[in-house]
């Protein structure tokens, strides 16, 4: 019976999904990210170069030309390959740490909620301290104690993402908990969790899509922001903020080397934006 | 007490004759371009109204009234355009004028009131200063005479103490009374044409009642023509003196209201007339006839005549004819329906008000639910830091009982703790004092998670609102199946063999079992939220206003479905509304309540006639009657409800009872008194005198 269901939201959800078609806009952000996420996939199929590997011929001249497509970095190494294999840094941090804070925030944001109370109080005033920092200081803080590293980057997304989703969650919850087939649940006996989760949390989705969509993009902009502060990925993992602060000092001389990562960061960031007002477009239809 | 009648009001000698109309449709078609293409709306409409003329143009919901009223105004929006005919205001066809001579018409000789007043008042602004405007704006009048003017407007629409009114914002005024200032405001410059969109459908029943005897007075003093749109036959009878019922974008019949009403030719207005309960009559002498189907799509509109499919006369060939005429039954009589002179005559239902024995009741029927002493006070906190704050007292002392079997109605105004009380009762809210026990176990002290799984499946609750009663991500089936599950204990195939049979019970197909709830219509979701309700064979259902989000053809057919199933399983019904036509249709018993107190309780047919508590007695003469030979006494009640913080010390009716006595009123509570048969009334006035009135409603 559940089962049913399941697929039947499936099939629901798919049906939404192909409304993107009808948002031009939508469509350019779906077609961006898609691109992006297919390059992560096949970079060994169709990156020129293994990212580190060093052309010392091209330390001579390492402006584009016919061999490296995008020129090559100070050390020598192609700038296209970095780029490709960088997209899979970008695109296995923001979704994971996305996802990870997508179940926190949610579970919190219900609980506080639906109990209000003293739960919603304890964790209101934690995530308005959180809050209350500005974000790219926490990140800084976060990784300058921990360390940079892919799991802690990870760990800072969710530290900072979870407490802003959380009041998304919660003051959905809030309208969401007076409707009349919460009050039909409770009268036939359905646990809190069921509740929260079955009745509640699925209604919520369409902000909550559209949220991700955009958290996607800020979570590339704050990643990209960590690289170039040098507190991204330990070298040499290919990693597009980091390949901009490489090249910062040659930027006057060679352009290029900040450009394409550069460029990289904003048409991702971009598809993300603009596929989330596509789905905010499909969202207000009915 | 005057003996005002509908019809007094409906003739009006004289009215619009021989003059030229102040306004005029001819053969206009409005149409919405969207995204799907073309919607055309509303495909031909013409009529005429004279001077001072009042025509009230019903329908249920999407039919067209209010884009009708749209294009008067010119003022279709972005997406909407008069695609055809002509809008003639005082001969001039509005089309042609440019925006300056249409902004200069607007609000000086037409004016329009709509449903929700608070969207037409702009709230940072004081009244006086927005009635002000009006003159100041069409008349150049100065500051002086623009206050004056405002002044005396105020004083015409009846607010108390005008001065102090001109300083106060829209928000510190209730809903009648912001309806009162969106009037004066339509009338401040004497228009000759006012066009009132559902004026009085947010407000309660003694308000409405006050702002449309308002209306009619005002109409009557200054000659104003008014398009009148609603979706409640009671209303128009006591407005208009003419009435266009209109069906999918059509006028189908249009005349002066007593004609349409004693002698209905379209057989959709046949239907409007027998789906709605008038006062006259219950379930035990007549079912009400619902209308079978559903409104047609804009997009696939039938041919020929748009109600064929649900017309019970139609016959194919001369039904389907495109165009379809339009007859002339007299001179202003209008029917669009070829077989309008040919249909038998419309048996007109008893509306005998003498009161209708209700069956064979057994006398000593057993009391399933009792409520003692219950009270559901809320504290509300004032300022930011909890301050002393105050008691809101929703339920205030209430004594009541339900027999197995029967329904019982709890009627009241907003505010009057009818919800709190159903909250109390289905454990969603817990009772702050007394007792409220459902065979024999005490339940009111329970939240519902700790109930019982016996008592869990034996209290069962249809709710308000079709759109918020399913959740929108859960398919009818998988809704059903765990109810069932829940409350049965059923699961798989027993789980479904059950949903079949519940839907089958609400009349719903069985594909329903896969469908989403927004593929459905109101009147559909509410069967389902029956059919829930219906899951566990409860013993009690509340159901809080199942009907009063419904279209009227479709309320029938949920009210009907609520008898046959009562009568079919014998489970307690609590049926709680403000309509007390519906209410005289179906309960058996009838507590009606003020502020939170039980001001009456009895047998139906006694709540009906008198004695009356003075609120019934209000009560029943503001229900608007669909039926211009119903004769009304008319009680107005000024003032409004008091809000329930400073509710009065004696009895709560006090400060607006048009019987008070004196003192005693305002500082005792006045006792409970009980007749031989049981019927309760809590009043001050001996019984006796209350005995000596007489009905309020006479056919």
């Amino acid at each position: 019976m559940a089962m049913s269901d399941t697929a039947g939201a499936v099939t629901r959800t798919w049906a939404r999904v192909s409304l993107l078609r009808e948002s031009p806009v939508g469509m350019v952000g779906a077609f961006l990210v898609v691109f992006w996420v297919l390059v992560a996939i096949f970079a060994p199929v169709i990156s020129p170069f293994g990212p580190n590997s060093n052309d010392l011929d091209a330390l001579v001249d390492p402006t584009p030309n016919a061999i490296h497509w995008f020129g090559t970095d100070m050390q020598g190494r192609d700038i296209l390959a970095r780029v490709i294999w960088g997209s899979r840094t970008v695109l296995t941090v923001a979704p994971v740490a996305v996802a990870i804070a997508y179940a926190i925030g949610s579970l919190l944001g219900l609980l506080a909620g639906y109990y209000r109370g003293w739960a919603d109080t304890v964790i209101n005033r934690i995530s308005d301290i959180i809050l209350s920092f500005p974000a790219i200081v926490l990140y800084i803080i976060v990784i300058m104690r921990f360390g940079p590293s892919a799991l802690n980057i990870i760990l800072a997304v969710i530290f900072i993402a979870s407490p802003q989703i959380m009041r998304i969650v919660r003051g959905m919850t809030l309208e969401l908990r007076e409707r009349e087939y919460v009050a039909a649940a409770k009268m036939r006996g359905e646990s809190a969790l069921y509740i929260m989760f079955i009745e509640i949390l699925p209604n919520a989705r369409g902000p909550l899509i559209v949220d991700a969509c955009l958290r996607m993009g800020y979570t590339t902009i704050a990643i990209g922001v960590l690289g170039f502060l040098g507190l991204g990925l330990p070298p040499p993992t290919p990693d597009w903020g980091g390949m901009v602060k490489d090249s910062y000092a040659l930027m006057s001389i060679f352009p290029h080397m900040a450009l394409f990562p550069a460029a990289a960061i904003t048409s991702l960031v971009v598809g993300f934006s603009l596929l989330a007002d596509g789905m905010r477009e499909i969202s207000m239809r009915d | 007490m005057q003996f005002a009648t509908a019809t007094e009001t409906n003739s009006r000698p004289g009215a619009g004759a021989g003059k030229p109309p102040v306004l005029e449709l001819r053969n206009v078609s409005i149409s919405y371009f969207v995204r799907a293409g073309e919607m055309k709306v509303v495909p031909n409409i013409s009529f005429k109204l004279g001077q001072g003329e009042a025509i009230g143009l019903v329908g249920e919901s999407g039919c067209g009234k209010s884009t009708v009223a749209f294009a008067v105004m010119q003022y279709l929006g972005t997406v909407g355009r008069v695609t055809g005919g002509q809008v003639l205001f005082e001969g001039k066809d509005l089309a042609k004028l440019s925006p300056a001579e249409l902004r200069a018409l607007r609000g000086r000789k037409i004016s329009m009131v709509y449903q929700d007043p608070m969207s037409s008042l702009n709230p940072v602004i004081p009244i006086g200063k927005q009635l002000m405007e009006v003159p100041m704006i069409h008349f150049g009048e100065n500051e002086q005479q623009a206050r004056a003017r405002a002044l005396q407007m105020l004083r015409e629409v009846n607010l108390p103490d005008p001065e102090t009114m001109m300083t106060r914002y829209p928000h510190q005024l209730s809903g009648g009374q912001q309806q009162r200032v969106v009037i004066a405001m339509a009338l401040m410059a004497e228009p000759s044409l006012l066009v009132m969109d559902e004026p009085t459908t947010g407000l309660d029943v003694t308000v409405e009642a006050a702002v449309l005897d308002l209306v009619a007075r005002l109409r009557e003093k200054h000659n104003t023509a008014i398009v009148f749109i609603s979706h409640n036959l009671g209303t128009v009878v006591r407005i208009c003196d003419r009435i266009g019922v209109m069906y999918a974008g059509e006028l189908v019949e249009e005349g002066p209201i007593a004609d349409v009403f004693r002698n209905p030719r379209h057989p959709y207005t046949r239907g409007l007339l027998s789906c709605i309960p008038t006062l006259g009559a219950d379930k035990n002498s007549r079912p009400l006839t619902a209308i079978p189907g559903q409104v047609p799509s804009i997009l696939n509109r039938p041919k020929g005549c748009v109600f064929q499919p649900r017309c019970r006369f139609a016959i194919a060939e001369r039904c389907s004819q495109d165009p379809l005429p339009t007859l002339s039954l007299s001179e202003r009589h209008r029917v669009k329906c070829v077989r309008a002179e040919e249909l038998p005559s419309h048996d007109k239902l008893p509306q005998g008000i003498e009161a209708v024995a209700i069956g064979d009741q057994p006398v000593d029927a057993e009391a399933v639910l009792r409520i003692a002493h219950l009270r559901k006070t809320y504290h509300q906190s004032t300022g930011m830091f909890g301050g002393k704050g105050y008691d809101v007292h929703a339920v205030d002392n209430i004594e009541l009982e339900a027999n197995r079997g029967q329904t019982l109605a709890i009627v009241g105004e907003s505010g009057c703790g009818k919800s709190t009380l159903a909250k109390v009762l289905t454990g969603i809210e817990l009772g702050s004092a007394g007792m409220v026990t459902l065979a024999g176990k005490e339940i009111s002290q329970i939240p519902v998670e700790d109930r019982e799984a016996d008592t869990k499946r034996a209290v069962q609750m249809v709710f308000q609102n079709p759109d918020s009663t399913l959740n929108p991500s859960h398919s009818i089936g998988y809704v059903m199946e765990r109810a069932i599950r829940k409350l049965r204990g059923l699961s798989g195939r027993e789980a479904k063999n059950e949903t079949s049979t519940l839907l089958k019970t609400v009349n719903l197909p069985l594909e329903f079992a896969s469908r989403m709830p927004r593929q459905l219509s109101g009147g559909q979701k509410q069967r389902v939220a029956i059919a829930r309700a219906l899951a566990g064979e409860p013993d009690l259902i509340l159901a809080d206003e199942p009907v009063s989000a419904l279209d009227v053809s479709v309320q029938a057919a949920i009210i009907n479905l609520l008898v046959d199933i009562q009568a079919k399983r014998g489970a307690t019904l609590i049926f709680i509304s403000h309509d007390l036509s519906v209410v005289r249709y179906l309960a058996d018993y009838v507590a009606v309540m003020y502020l939170g107190q039980v001001m009456e309780f009895g047998r139906t047919d006694e709540i009906f006639a008198p004695p009356y508590h003075p609120y019934t007695e209000a009560l029943l003469s503001a229900v608007p009657i669909a039926d211009p030979d119903v004769h009304q006494r008319r009680i107005i009640l000024e003032g409004a409800i008091p809000s329930p913080q400073n509710r009065p010390k004696g009895c709560p009716f006090a400060t607006r009872c048009p019987r008070k006595l004196g003192p005693i009123c305002d500082n005792e509570a006045p006792p409970m008194q009980t007749t031989a048969s049981g019927h309760r009334i809590a009043c001050h006035i001996p019984l006796d005198d209350l005995k000596k009135v007489d009905k309020v409603v006479v056919a």
